[in-house]
């Protein structure tokens, strides 16, 4: 299947400074995106993560590589009409409503009115501002102003949806019914491709994440994957062995009564303590393999890239 | 017709502006006002009339023009709602067309409104409509398709300020630039001469709708002249959105 987002070989440079001094802040990157996956693009502020998403819709152009979307180039107008896109920290315009500032954006696919009509009322209610449709978008708040971007880059039911922190400035309540939204679009097969720096709320909605530090990306994969090759050891929690009985074999973390907490590396360790327990006549209450999560994952990449640098 | 809607969303802006109103309340105090200016002259109040509030139409334009015309393609960039539009399946000169569209409509209609109170204060004074004035208007609308469209290429690659001041400056040099081929007459150089001669023909010439004094004094205007003004209005405008278009087609949103 062709994918839905083909990055090959981007670089892009800045120049900043009064002598214009050129800056790289995409070295070599590439990633694909398959089509009708959840794709985080995860990465500190300042890593190339916007850099990266305008060059994907064609608002700024990279000095070498090529970026295709479904196969053909990004800056194709036909294949705009298949993305939808929300902007980091977006601006609108403050003098239209709700629905005047939705209607604007499907003028732009040349929809017809009464089809108009029927998405903005739908998309209207996705977002929960439904009340609010003929309120000037000034009145609005940021969450509100959030919400209402997402509706726009919904407007034309979008194959491919480009989402940049678009969690960022939400409460609770707006990043809930955006991570719902995400996962809603994932079900009936549409691609997400969505940075953040929010592992939590990337760890819930991607099937995969590609992590961008300094302008390269460190690793791409499934969530299990990149954590699962990180577990570090297992914690048992037993009871009725006496902890005299556990120390010269095993590390013993804590002993409450009724509850000492082992741990043991390695699959050898675990049958290891599970024979231990079946011999001494003690009782199993939990087997618990200890992950790295995805945020110490994402540290120790940062820590890895400074040290490179 | 994707130009259509982005006319529709500028112009939708433009009238919402206040700084609009403003411009356009201080013209018509201007024009109605002029009617006092007029008291001062004996048998020629109209002529004085027409002067002023002829006058006070075209600086109050100029500055709607430069004013709106620069805010509103600079506020998409600075404010990054072109972002949004740009991802759309719109290509790059059909937004700077919409613009252009939307940002004369909202000055003609201003321009009519401003008009039509000069055409008032007329009539309430000579009780007629003196409609010879449209022709006038109609080049100095000419005049504004040039000013309008300075304003936007300088928008599509610098600061509000410097596209402000540098469309100011057009407007005043426009005004003057009739004075090169003066000048080339004056000057012995050969460098000198084509200096001047290509200056005059690379900056626009502003006077060419300029039929104040025409009008004011019922002198009779040529129709060649009016063609070629209009034709001139037209193509310099055409060629300056071509090369805001060139610009705005590289431009980097970072």
């Amino acid at each position: 299947m062709i994918p839905a987002i083909e990055i090959k070989n981007l670089y892009k440079s800045f120049r900043s400074g009064f002598f214009l001094k050129k800056q790289l802040v995409l070295h070599n990157l590439s990633l694909q995106v398959q089509q009708g996956e959840a794709f985080g693009f995860l990465g500190p502020n300042g890593a190339g993560k916007t850099t990266t998403i305008r060059i994907i819709n064609g608002l700024s152009y990279p000095d070498q590589g090529e970026v295709f979307i479904f196969g053909k180039e990004n800056t194709n107008v036909g294949v705009k009409a298949r993305v939808g896109f929300l902007p980091e920290e977006p601006y609108f315009y403050h003098h239209l409503t709700g629905w005047e500032f939705l209607d604007f954006y499907s003028q732009l696919f040349g929809y017809s009115r009464r089809y108009r009509h029927k998405r903005i009322a739908f998309l209207l209610e996705l977002i929960g501002l439904q009340e609010y449709a003929d309120m000037q978008l000034r009145k609005y708040s940021r969450g509100m102003l959030q919400r209402i971007g997402l509706a726009q880059a919904l407007i034309n039911d979008p194959q491919l949806v480009i989402l940049d922190e678009p969690m960022s400035s939400l409460d609770p309540i707006g990043r809930r019914m955006v991570r719902d939204i995400i996962i809603d679009l994932g079900k009936r097969g549409k691609t997400v491709f969505f940075s953040s720096h929010i592992l939590s709320d990337v760890e819930m909605v991607c099937d995969r994440v590609a992590i961008i530090i300094g302008g390269r990306i460190i690793s791409v994969g499934k969530i299990g994957e990149l954590v699962k090759e990180k577990v570090d050891f297992h914690e048992i929690v037993l009871d009725g062995i006496s902890t005299d009985k556990l120390v010269p074999e095993f590390e013993v973390i804590s002993h409450e009564t009724n509850r000492t907490l082992i741990k043991v590396e390695g699959e050898e360790g675990i049958q290891r303590a599970l024979t231990f327990i079946k011999v001494h006549k003690g009782k199993v209450i939990s087997v618990n393999p200890q992950k790295k999560s995805l945020e110490d994952i994402f540290i120790d990449e940062i820590r890895k890239g400074g040290e490179r640098e | 017709m994707k130009v259509y809607p982005i006319a529709l969303n500028t112009f939708r802006e433009a009238i919402r502006d206040r700084i609009l109103y403003l411009l356009l309340f201080f013209a018509l105090l201007m024009i109605f006002t002029s009617r006092i200016a007029s008291l001062l002259t004996v048998g020629e109040e109209s002529k004085i009339i027409i002067d002023v509030g002829l006058s006070a139409i075209s600086f109050f334009g100029v500055l709607m023009a430069i004013l709106i015309g620069i805010t509103l393609v600079s506020r998409e960039i600075e404010k990054r709602t072109i972002y949004n539009i740009l991802s759309k399946p719109i290509r790059r000169y059909q937004f700077l067309l919409g613009k252009y569209a939307g940002l004369l409509l909202t000055i003609l209609i201003m321009d009519f409104i401003m008009t039509l109170g000069l055409l008032l204060t007329l009539y309430f004074k000579s009780g007629r409509f003196e409609l010879h004035l449209l022709l006038a208007m109609g080049l100095f609308f000419c005049e504004l398709f040039i000013i309008t469209a300075f304003a936007i290429f300088f928008s599509t690659f610098t600061t509000p300020i410097l596209s402000s001041i540098f469309t100011l400056a057009i407007y005043a040099v426009g005004h003057l630039s009739w004075n090169l081929l003066a000048l080339k007459e004056r000057i012995a150089s050969f460098w000198g001469k084509a200096l001047c001669f290509m200056l005059y023909y690379l900056l626009p010439n502003l006077e060419n709708f300029n039929i104040k004094n025409e009008v004011v004094h019922q002198l009779t205007i040529g129709w060649k002249t009016v063609l070629l003004a209009i034709g001139y209005g037209i193509s310099y405008s055409v060629v300056i959105i071509l090369l805001a278009t060139l610009i705005f087609q590289r431009r980097d949103f970072v």
